[in-house]
Formats: C-alpha cells, structure tokens, sequence
C-alpha cells in the first residue's frame, strides 16, 4: 500500500486555465472549485466515464447471462472444448474463447469485475473509516494516545503485507470478507498517518480555539470542526487506493488465498491461465485486459482528482515555465 | 553515528518482539488443535502426539510463550513435518533464488525509476517527459503478477515459438553450475519485479528533481560555470535522492510481495513459492518461520536505508 505515498510527486498540470476561470467567478467553496477543474479535465472525465461503464458491466452481469446463454460457472464441454479438449478461441459463441472446463472467459469477466469493484472499493472505505477516526484521535488528543496509535501505525506500515496476508488467511480461512478485511487492516495506517498529520496542524487554528470557548466537546471539535478540513487529502487518497486494494484483491485470488472458486475473479482466472497460455492466450490476455484496464482507470481519476485539490502543483509548473 | 544505531536496533528488536507475539497468538492461541494444524494436512495420530509433547503443548500458555520465545532467540523456528526439516533448512535452500530474484530486481528497479525520472525532470514538458510519464502511469497501473505473465507469453512463448530461443519459461539455474544460464532465467523475473515499482519511483524522482533544480544552489553551481552534467548529477541528484530513498525505505514490503508473485508466475523454486505451497499443504510452521524472516529482512534494511539517507543529505542528523 505504500506505494501511494510516491504517487503523490508531482503530476501533469490540470488544465491551465484555471485561475481565469477562478478569477471570473467568485465566492466558491475549495470543493466546489475542485469539481469545477475535474470537469474540464478531460482525463478525468474519460477515466470516469471508463469507471461508470465497468460499475454497469458488474451491476448488470446477469445481462451476459442472457444474452450468452452461459453461467459464469457453467462448463460446456461439448461446444467450449475441443475434441482433444483444449479450450476454443473467440469465436460467435465464445466472444472471449473458454477456459480450461469449458466456460465462457467473457462472462466470467464480467461477473469478475463485481467480485474487483466490491472489493476494491469495500476495502478502501473501511481502511478510510478506520484511518480517519484513528487518525483523528493521534492527532487531535496527543500525548500518550498519539504515541500509541503512532507507533502502531507505523509498524503496520513496516510489516511485509502480503507475508503477512498469506499468514492471517492461512489461519483464518479464505472469503471474501478475509480478503477485504486483511486488504483494509494494511491500508488504514496510510491513511490514519495523512489526517494525523492535517489534524496537528488544524486543532492549532483560531476557529477550533473559538469552538472550544464556546464550549464545544471533543467529539464535536474532532468531526464537526476539525474533521471537514482534512477531507480533501482523504478523497483524494481514496480515489488512489481502490486500484491498490484492486490489485491486492487480485493478488490474494492469484495465490488461491482470495475468493473461493468457481465464484469468477480476475486474479484466480489468471492464476488458472498460467497452465494454458501457450494455447489459450486469450484465457490470459482478457481478465489481464480487464483488470488492467480498471485499475488504469481510477489511477487517472486519482491523478486529476490530487491535481484539482491541489493547486499548487499549478505553481510549480508555472514557475518552471 | 553509535546512538543512532543503538537506538533504531531497539526499535527493531521491539518489532520483532511484536511480530513474534502476533505470530504466537495466530498460531497457538487461536481456537483449534496446534499440534493437528502445525502437523499439516497428511500427518498420522503419532506425528501429532509427537508435535505435543516437543512443544510442550500440555504447559500453561506463559511458559509455553517464553519457551517459544526463547527458541526463536536460539534460531530456532520450528520443524516442518510436511518437509520433515528444520524450517531453518528450508529457509537455507531456498533463500539463495529469493535474495537473486529481490536483489536483481530492487537494483534494477531503482536504475530504471530513478534514470527515466532525472530524464524526464530535466526536460520537462519535452516529448520524453510526457512518455516517462505516460509509461510510468501504465506500469503503476500494472499488476505484477499479469505483467510476469504477459512476458510470460510475449517474450519466451511467441519469441521461442518464432525461432528466438532468447528467455526461458521459467525455472532457476544456481549461480555455481552456470552464470549465463542464471542471468538468462532471472532477467524476465527481474523486469517483472522492477517494472511496476519503477514506475512509481521515476514519478517520485521527477518531482523531487524538478523542485530541487528550481532551488539556488542549483542556481549558483551553474553561474559558477560547472558543466550541466555536473550541476544534476552531483548537486541535484544527491538531495533529490532523499525521497526517493525514504520511500525505498517504506516500499521493501512491495519488493517482499513482488518476488512472491514473481516467484509463483516463473515458477522459481525460492522462498516465496514456499510459502504459496505451504499454504496448500497446511505446512504452518513454514508459513511463521517466513512471516519472522521477511519481517526480520525489512527492520535490518530500513535501518541501512535510514542510515543511507543521512549520507545522502548531511543536512540529516542521525539521532
């Protein structure tokens, strides 16, 4: 998960014209101000489109059902196979060509990409819960709390993650609810490490001094004072770890540790296309492209979503000009 | 220099002192039969009884704890019953492929990362930059494990298929019987670890050379007439080496999880494939020796690398 941290270097600029477009209208909220650059960011709009279209391909995965007569883990060996049995190209029956038992690669794409998208974004948003709250309570209370939660984090951080992935699953079994759990166990200290670090800076503010005269609680100073004004960093990190859990997902299911099969995922079709890919290429070649090609998607959006939060990625290019 | 490294071994051995604990309470506090799990899969009643009274299971659970512990302090990791050899044994022959694939493939990464990263910040906007970053964009977005087997296909299937006996399918040759054979087998598996992390660390470096060279001591090294060659390598390079290494630092758990996949695609024989097959055989006590060693390997290394990182930038103090 650590990669993230890296992938906040400076990217491409946004869209240059940002600051007559700020000049012109007045009075927005940041968050407003952010959106209105992701609009005309054409990377993101793309991206986004791209990620719309493969949350309707999971949603309506029965669709494919229909259209193809083939379940997901259904196996038909008299059409799927050949007489030698080894499993067919794409052809009008199979548009993606089969796998080793017969069943259609296609549909299994597609109902795969429910098993991802779930996962990934289940994951990401509990890791996210978990890492703002416990984030918030480092920074904003100090002290012992701080050093505790700190110390933690950063030796959750330490630990090689999928060792210890393999480990947990080993012992407790392998769900999907595993997965997602052990995928948000080691992402939540990335997160909790940013808003620490927001929040030390925040509490210090005058407004949060004139709510705590007025008599505000902890609790209200942390989610109603505080808590808004480290958001920004959070969606943006958000939108970076989905892919991550994603590919962790995948990975987990590529080490047979993740959804149990005949239950179709990306990573398990490529762990089984391993034995096949010298004659069934397309066995590897579609789930990668279907993985591939999400996990690119929210990259993007996470690219252009960082870029409209931060402006001063602008400045640094403008002075370089 | 002394305080430091006696301060971050302490450090170091608390963690270890974390993980140990975390692995004692997974494997012998949790809720089933130890001896039963520890002997794996395939074992017979005797095995198990063994397993019992060797580790002392009918003990009360501190005195077993400080027992473990104090075999852990002895080297002692256990006994795979599925291998029947100490997990030290195992940890011994196959260790070698794993520290090739990681080493390889950790420099190899950096070389790539940090080159096309001084490249593209030294041109920026220029065609080159905008390919490193599009290239770089690709690969992060790029599972290890799908890129191993894109190779896989594209580099030794269709090559071989078209005449060009270049990389092989997979498989390890030990450095001793043959070094050529060695290198030809690693070097998919090495791009295959490096591709995807260097992507992220050419970004990284362009960032943090595009700020450094707007600084004014790069400024005044050029007006000092110093060769533009001389004012990146040398002043530039050395401070916006320093994220980079940090972040080298934080991602050894990356590298870890990469060699795993990378073993399983190239079906080399090294220590992550152990532990994808001690899974399958329920072989536990491989699965804790490995858990203890990769955490091991990652507290000794970010320590060198912390140490790295005040080398690189003296305006760092190691306290």
């Amino acid at each position: 998960m650590s990669q993230l941290s890296a992938a906040t270097a400076p990217p491409e600029p946004a869209e240059a014209g940002l600051s007559e477009a700020a000049k012109k209208i007045e009075g927005r909220s940041p968050w407003q101000l952010a959106f209105e650059r992701l609009r005309r960011d054409r990377v993101a709009v793309g991206s986004a489109i791209m990620i719309v279209i493969i949350a309707l391909i999971a949603i309506f995965a029965p669709l494919a059902k229909r259209i193809t007569g083939h379940g997901p883990a259904g196996q038909y060996r008299d059409t799927g196979l050949s007489p030698a049995g080894i499993p067919v190209g794409p052809n009008g029956m199979f548009w993606f060509g089969t796998d080793e038992l017969g069943r259609d690669v296609l549909v299994r794409v597609i109902y795969g990409a429910r098993i991802s998208l779930l996962a990934g974004v289940a994951a990401a948003s509990i890791a996210v819960l978990v890492g703002v709250v416990i984030g918030l309570a480092a920074g904003y209370f100090g002290g012992a709390v701080d050093t505790v939660l700190s110390r933690f984090m950063d030796v959750v951080l330490s630990l090689p993650y999928l060792v210890f992935a393999i480990a947990l699953v080993s012992v407790i079994g392998s769900s999907m609810q595993v997965s997602i759990g052990v995928i948000a166990f080691f992402s939540f200290s990335s997160v909790g490490r940013i808003v620490r670090g927001q929040v030390l800076s925040i509490k210090e503010k005058e407004y949060v001094e004139a709510a705590r005269s007025l008599g505000a609680g902890n609790m209200r100073i942390m989610f109603v004072d505080v808590l808004p004004n480290v958001l920004a960093p959070v969606i943006v990190y958000v939108t970076l770890l989905i892919p991550l859990s994603i590919v962790f997902e995948a990975a987990l299911s590529f080490l047979g540790l993740g959804v149990v099969p005949p239950t179709p995922t990306w990573g398990g079709m490529l762990s089984d296309a391993i034995n096949y890919y010298q004659v069934a290429w397309w066995y590897l070649v579609f789930p990668g492209a279907a993985l591939l090609v999400t996990t690119l998607a929210f990259n993007l959006l996470g690219d252009s979503v960082r870029d409209a939060f931060d402006p001063r990625y602008n400045r640094l290019f403008a002075a370089e000009e | 220099m002394l305080k430091f490294l006696v301060r971050r071994l302490t450090l170091g051995v608390a963690v270890m002192w974390v993980v140990a604990t975390a692995v004692f309470i997974l494997y012998f506090i949790a809720p089933h039969d130890v001896a039963r799990t520890l002997a794996g899969k395939q074992s017979t009643e005797r095995v198990i009884q063994l397993i019992r009274h060797r580790l002392g299971l009918d003990k009360p659970i501190t005195e077993q704890y400080l027992d473990y512990l104090n075999r852990l302090l002895h080297g002692d990791l256990g006994y795979s019953y599925v291998n029947s050899m100490p997990v030290v044994n195992v940890i011994k022959e196959d260790l070698p492929i794993t520290a090739s694939v990681a080493f390889g493939g950790a420099i190899l990464w950096l070389l790539i990362g940090v080159s096309a990263g001084v490249l593209a910040a030294t041109r920026p906007r220029s065609f080159l930059d905008r390919t490193v970053t599009a290239f770089a964009l690709f690969f992060y977005s790029m599972p290890v494990f799908l890129l191993g087997q894109l190779f896989l296909l594209l580099l030794f299937f269709r090559l071989t298929m078209a005449g060009f006996d270049i990389f092989p399918g997979g498989g390890y040759v030990p450095f001793a019987a043959s070094p050529g054979e060695w290198l030809r087998h690693l070097i998919l598996p090495w791009f295959t670890v490096a591709l995807v992390s260097a992507s992220t660390y050419a970004r990284l470096t362009r960032g943090s050379m595009l700020e450094v060279l707007g600084e004014d001591y790069i400024r005044t090294a050029r007006s000092k007439g110093l060769r533009e060659r001389r004012v990146i390598y040398r002043h530039g390079l050395r401070a916006g080496m320093s994220p980079v290494v940090t972040q080298f630092g934080i991602d050894l758990g990356t590298l870890l999880g990469g060699v795993i996949l990378t073993e399983t695609v190239f079906g080399l024989p090294g220590l992550g494939q152990q532990i994808v097959t001690s899974i399958s055989d329920g072989d536990l006590p491989v699965i804790m020796g490995l858990v203890l060693l990769a955490s091991g390997f990652i507290v000794l290394a970010n320590i060198v690398v912390d140490a790295l990182y005040a080398v690189l930038d003296p305006r760092v103090r190691l306290t």
